[in-house]
């Protein structure tokens, strides 16, 4: 896979304090230092069903959810753990939920990081089933247009994800309704064992943008700050009514599909390749260190403080309890909250052992 | 003849049938050169080429309506669904195009969309579906749902041969735990023969796919604590139904307990049940009774798993409760 050859402008974004570039650093420590300590728990058989890694990723997911407002949405996918934390989801909730607690944020309902939070930090959460979020990303974001309310929506697809009609049918919606959204296209270069040339046949997922008449935005996703500043733009288009941008963050995923794919199908060195010349925070706190004067000593002290945050959110989901069976039936309606249990389980026959067996039934013969 | 599992069976089947037949060919996520998300399609494309092993885009819908274009013009297609839960993608194209073509223009669409499905292992609600009755309400497709390795090899070979539209949903809980010998020869299991998956005469459980296996564990239990014999039906294919074989059983049993892993309400077993009491209702000696999830979607937990699921103790309970009606 081609390195992304788009050069980054040096300057730190307007705006951005010094504590914001170090927020940024702190959020990409946070994300991978999270993600190796679920890697630790899954080979402790401690994480449930599979792992998804974003070793690699992580600029894309921070830079493109730190251009957003408290107010604004984000819908991520699978690798975009770090846009969640940004958004103010919490390490000890991504532990239960990755370990099935009853006190993850699902209940024990779903995985990994699907699940979401509407009220407060404003994530909705992915199913599996992808690009299905773009058209509810659409959904919401026209709501925010309709009641003029004053926030957008962004929402995260991998390569392989644009290939799905609900992708294309959802951008297309919000497309023609101007719609206050950003889909970020985040391509890794691989949709499992797919390589993006068997993917689409477009050069880039950014041509794409012209066939439904909104802008399009290539940039190199393994440069935090040049993410955060064509989210920052596309997040300016949209509320100023300017409707939807699409943006493409050329980016590589080290990690295997999940943990379990040993990555049989890439080419040789060519993860060693990205992790040695092109890891995102590597080129982030030569940036920090070179351009903006932080010190090593001050890096050190947010990854020792993000280690320690681990830790103990570690200590709280493994201490967390186990899911009751039971509990299974609650919630699938408003109303009845909880749904009946089924004969064999409660009480045998429950529902027939009042049933009186009508005189002469017997057993025929014929 | 040696031993192979339940996934090896339809690798094995597969392959047989692209050796007999240059148009079969594959079509799916990931099933080239990775083999597939579970390894089913492993080493076809080395062996067969890149054009009868094709990797596609994410795009169920578009694979599916490609396979019956293919299909019409001579072709026989097998599509891989990575889970089956995916195939809610192609919903529209399979119950409104590919199902309504014969019937409707006199077009011929013989193609298998096929895919791992079911739960037990902690998939979560995305990944342990079982969309088998969605589409038993469509005239126009077949559906089979093997439980044991030689029936998986038997029905895959059955359903590349078949002139219609074939809906093969493969148990992932079966795929390397159960094993068999393979039939010497061409080994064809035909649609619409269950099997007696063991013999009875104080009950009939009629069941498929992986709960047939939890049926089987409760019959042997019942046996050993109750003395309860147990006949255990595998229905194998749901469309079209051995509705004959069921019957058979019953008049034979008095007594039947319908199980399956999908939830209950809208589930087979109710086509199956209405059946029964039209075609058997004077030989029954019980109501009869249903074993399956309930009507939640699928928890990832595995309390909440073990709890919404069907499970070999649930069997043995309602088998004890109808044998002492
Ligand atoms: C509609 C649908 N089909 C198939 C799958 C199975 N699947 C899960 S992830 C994946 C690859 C995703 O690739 P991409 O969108 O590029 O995201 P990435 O993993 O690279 O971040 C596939 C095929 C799915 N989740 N949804």
């Amino acid at each position: 896979m081609a390195e992304p050859s788009v050069t980054a402008d040096h300057a730190p974004p307007d705006g951005l304090t010094r504590e914001q570039l170090l927020a940024l650093y702190r959020w990409m420590r946070l994300t991978r230092t999270l993600e190796e300590r679920l890697v630790a728990l899954y080979r402790q058989t401690k994480v449930v069903g599979g792992l998804f890694r974003s070793l690699g990723q992580e600029a894309c997911a921070v830079g493109s959810a730190f251009a957003l407002e408290r107010r604004d949405v984000l819908s991520p996918l699978i690798r975009n753990l770090g846009s969640m934390l940004v958004k103010g989801a919490t390490p000890v909730e991504i532990l239960r939920q990755y370990m099935a607690k009853g006190d993850s944020p699902t209940r024990g309902r779903e995985l990994n990081i699907h699940f979401g939070d509407v009220e407060e930090r404003h994530f909705v959460g992915q199913i599996s089933h992808l690009g299905d979020m773009v058209p509810v990303m659409a959904g919401v974001t026209l709501t925010f247009k309709l009641r003029e309310e004053d926030r957008v929506g962004l929402v995260y697809v991998g390569d392989g994800a644009t290939s799905t009609g609900a992708f294309h049918e959802g951008i297309n919606f919000a497309a023609v309704q101007r719609c206050p959204l950003i889909v970020v296209v985040e391509n890794n270069g691989y949709a499992y064992s797919t390589p993006t040339c068997r993917q689409t046949a477009a050069a880039q997922f950014v041509d794409k943008a012209i066939g439904y008449g909104i802008p399009g935005v290539r940039c190199d996703g393994n440069d935090i700050l040049e993410v955060y500043r064509v989210t920052r733009d596309a997040v300016a288009r949209a509320r100023s009514g300017g409707g939807v941008t699409l943006l493409e963050l050329l980016t590589y995923r080290r990690k295997g599909h999940a943990e379990h794919d040993n990555q049989s199908y890439v080419a040789p060195g060519e993860i060693e390749h990205w992790a040695a010349t092109n890891d995102p925070i590597d080129r982030y706190i030569v940036r920090l260190t070179n351009e903006f004067g932080f010190t090593p000593a001050e890096l050190a002290d947010v990854d020792a403080d993000v280690a320690r945050e681990v830790d103990t959110a570690t200590d709280v989901a493994e201490q967390s309890p186990a899911c009751d069976g039971p509990d299974a039936l609650v919630g699938v309606y408003a109303d009845p909250p909880r749904m009946p249990s089924l004969w064999f389980r409660d009480g045998v026959g429950s529902a027939v052992d009042a049933h009186e067996r009508p005189a002469g039934w017997g057993t025929h013969d014929g | 003849m040696a031993e192979i599992t339940f996934l090896e069976a339809i690798r094995e089947g597969i392959a047989e049938e692209m050796e007999r037949d240059p148009s079969v060919f594959l079509l799916g996520e990931d099933i080239g050169g990775f083999g597939g998300a579970f390894k089913v399609t492993e080493g076809l494309q080395a062996r067969f080429g890149e054009k009868r092993v094709i990797d596609t885009p994410i795009s169920e819908a578009g694979i599916v309506g490609a396979a019956a274009g293919a299909a019409h013009y001579g072709m026989r297609p097998v599509v891989e669904m990575q889970f089956i839960d995916f195939i809610s993608c192609a919903y529209d194209m399979l119950t409104n195009y590919v199902a309504t073509a014969r019937y409707r223009a006199f077009l011929p669409c013989p193609m298998v969309v096929r895919g791992p499905s079911g739960g037990y292992v902690r998939g979560g609600p995305f990944h342990s579906q079982n969309p088998e009755a969605a589409f038993l309400h469509t005239p126009g497709l077949k559906i089979a749902y093997p439980a044991t390795a030689e029936d998986a090899k038997g029905l895959i070979k059955s359903a590349i041969r078949d002139a219609d539209p074939v809906l093969f949903f493969e148990h992932k809980y079966l795929y390397r735990r159960i094993k068999g010998t393979m039939p010497a020869g061409d080994h064809l299991v035909p649609f619409g023969k269950a099997r007696v998956a063991r013999e009875g005469k104080d009950l009939t459980i009629v069941t498929y796919a992986a709960t047939v296996w939890k049926a089987l564990e409760a019959a042997e239990q019942l046996a050993a604590e109750d003395g309860l014999s147990v006949e255990v039906l595998d229905l194998r294919t749901l469309l079209p139904m051995d509705h004959e074989a069921i019957v058979a059983s019953v008049k034979k049993t008095n007594r039947v307990l319908i199980v399956h892993e999908d939830t209950v309400t809208g589930g087979v077993a109710g086509e199956i049940t209405a059946q029964i009491s039209e075609r058997c209702f004077e030989w029954l000696d019980a109501p009869i009774r249903r074993v399956a999830a309930h009507d939640v979607p699928l928890p990832y937990a595995p309390p909440l798993e073990d709890f919404v699921l069907p499970q070999t103790s649930d069997i043995v309970r309602a088998s004890r409760w109808l044998a002492a009606y």
